[in-house]
């Protein structure tokens, strides 16, 4: 048994997690991690490869079936997943992918797709889309659930450099006004301090920083201060810079 | 400034001495375009033949008989009514042997594609029949139901089942596990799991299995046919072999073939219309 709920303070956490162990036999994955998520707070999850920040998410969704675990882990019920790649069912139109499994979702779907910047290519299949206009899909698939919590696991790292900036600036958008809790599972620095209220960072299994961005909303990528946090994470991951 | 290179560029990047070309041209591995009426070019040819043959005497009628005594032959027999009604017999066996054995490959194979005890139990019996030759079910089915219409029925289900089972599951055992992960985090109930995932995850391999299920309900109707037949095609067949008719042969193997090919464009047009979303090598 992975999880045993526990009562939590519901209007300020969205995410609780304590003591919480995943592993394969004696290698463990995650080992103690405790984390807590507030309603609305978007928190960029920084690590490695084989850092065990996949499997962090995966606890999270509840799609670790095959993993041992202990700890106590409490998440919303209402929480929508975004993967690398988009997932879109190829044999369902645009708008059935978003409204996939909702029934009577159908005027909310197109106006998702119209926030995602798709309306009018609700009837197209998704081999007739762009890589980036799949990944807006599934944004849109997400939010149209209206999930407390957020879960998106490299989301963007599939796309070219434009098409993620494009998508940087319309995710952040659309949580600004969704309101949603966002754990954004990334190897891209920049992409966690663009976005992020929160960053941590995850080394064999353990979290070995937890940073608040005290940056403005728009974050500019030349000013001194994002340079300073931007050098101080690539640092916690192991990577020196000369300059 | 002078690029002095330590190695020379690999053979066959630009060369720059030949004369220069309009396009760079790459051995193209696709199939390349369509070749219009594709369809219908090896059987014209095949039928040019069998004119040219019979009208210059190289083929003798005794062993294939002129395509005009064929057309005639074919004209006596809708005149007199026989055509139509081995026609209508024959299609009535095979079209309800194909149902049933349609409805049983598909529940088969929805049981062993969904659980591992199910597939535990089915695939195993398939897998032995598929080894066997309907042909050589049929003294069994003789002795367990008679040589009346049951048998003959029960022959052609059995034949169908086979590969409406075989590529159902396969397609049911391919579908994509991310999709499955999918499913659970939306989160999407058993039910609707099956109608938008499974189902038509396994259409493409279900419309495949349908395309041989279809030839072999035709196939099996001329084995069954020639055992204790009064009516249908095969019977028709048989009788005429008996008389040495080579015309009346001829018209039940052409109809034979006009069957199978207008069956099989059929589901073709139903793959066609039901898997517009797929973008392949065909198109």
């Amino acid at each position: 048994m992975a999880t045993h709920p526990v009562e939590l303070t519901p209007h300020t956490a969205a995410v609780h997690a304590r003591a919480l162990h995943r592993g394969f036999g004696v290698r463990a994955i995650l080992d103690g991690i405790d984390l807590t998520i507030r309603r609305g707070e978007f928190v960029a999850l920084l690590g490695r490869s084989g850092s065990g920040k996949s499997t962090m998410l995966r606890a999270l969704a509840g799609i670790d079936h095959d993993v041992e675990g202990s700890g106590t882990l409490e998440a919303p019920d209402r929480r929508a997943v975004i993967f690398q790649d988009a997932r879109l069912l190829p044999w369902k139109t645009v708008l059935q992918n978003v409204a996939l499994g909702l029934p009577r979702a159908e005027l909310a779907a197109r106006a998702m797709l119209g926030e995602v910047g798709l309306a009018g290519r609700e009837a197209a299949w998704p081999v007739q889309l762009s890589g980036g206009e799949q990944q807006r899909v599934a944004l849109a698939r997400s939010l149209v659930r209206e999930p407390e919590l957020l879960l998106a696991d490299e989301p963007f790292g599939a796309l070219d450099a434009l098409t993620r900036i494009k998508m940087h600036v319309l995710l952040k958008d659309l949580c600004r006004r969704h309101r949603p809790a966002v754990l954004l599972v990334t190897h891209d620095v920049d992409e966690a301090v663009t976005l992020a209220d929160r960053v941590l960072v995850l080394e064999d299994g353990q979290f070995v920083e937890d940073l608040e961005i005290d940056l403005p909303g728009i974050r500019d990528h030349g000013d001194p201060r994002f340079g300073a946090i931007r050098r101080n994470l690539l640092a916690r991951l192991g990577v020196a810079r000369d300059t | 400034m002078t690029l002095i290179s330590p190695q020379p560029w690999p053979v066959g990047a630009v060369d720059l001495a030949s004369e220069p070309t309009p396009k760079i041209r790459r051995r193209r591995l696709g199939p390349g375009p369509a070749v219009p009426f594709a369809l219908l070019l090896g059987p014209v040819l095949l039928i040019s033949i069998w004119i040219a043959g019979s009208a210059i005497g190289l083929i003798d009628p005794r062993i294939l008989s002129a395509p005009w005594t064929v057309i005639a032959t074919f004209g006596t027999l809708i005149a007199d009514g026989r055509l139509q009604e081995h026609l209508w017999i024959s299609s009535a066996r095979a079209l309800s042997g194909l149902v049933i054995g349609v409805v049983i490959g598909i529940v088969l194979a929805l049981i062993a594609g969904l659980s591992r005890w199910g597939e535990a139990l089915i695939d195993g019996p398939v897998q032995i029949k598929r080894a066997v030759p309907t042909l050589a079910l049929i003294p069994l089915m003789m002795l367990w139901f008679g040589i009346g219409e049951q048998m003959k029925i029960i022959t052609i289900v059995l034949a169908v089942v086979v590969p409406i089972y075989m590529h159902t599951h396969n397609a049911l055992r391919g579908i994509d596990t991310r999709f499955v992960e999918l499913a659970e985090t939306l989160p999407l109930t058993r039910a609707e799991f099956l109608r938008h995932v499974v189902l038509p995850g396994a259409l493409p391999g279900f419309l495949l299995g349908l395309r041989f299920a279809v030839t072999l309900a035709w196939v099996s109707l001329v084995v069954v046919e020639q055992i204790n037949a009064t009516t249908g095609l095969g019977y028709m067949i048989s009788l005429a072999r008996t008389y040495g008719q080579t015309e009346i042969i001829i018209v039940g193997i052409v109809v034979y073939a006009a069957l199978g090919l207008v069956s099989d464009a059929l589901v073709r047009l139903v793959e066609r219309r039901a898997l517009s979303w797929r973008r392949t090598l065909s198109n």
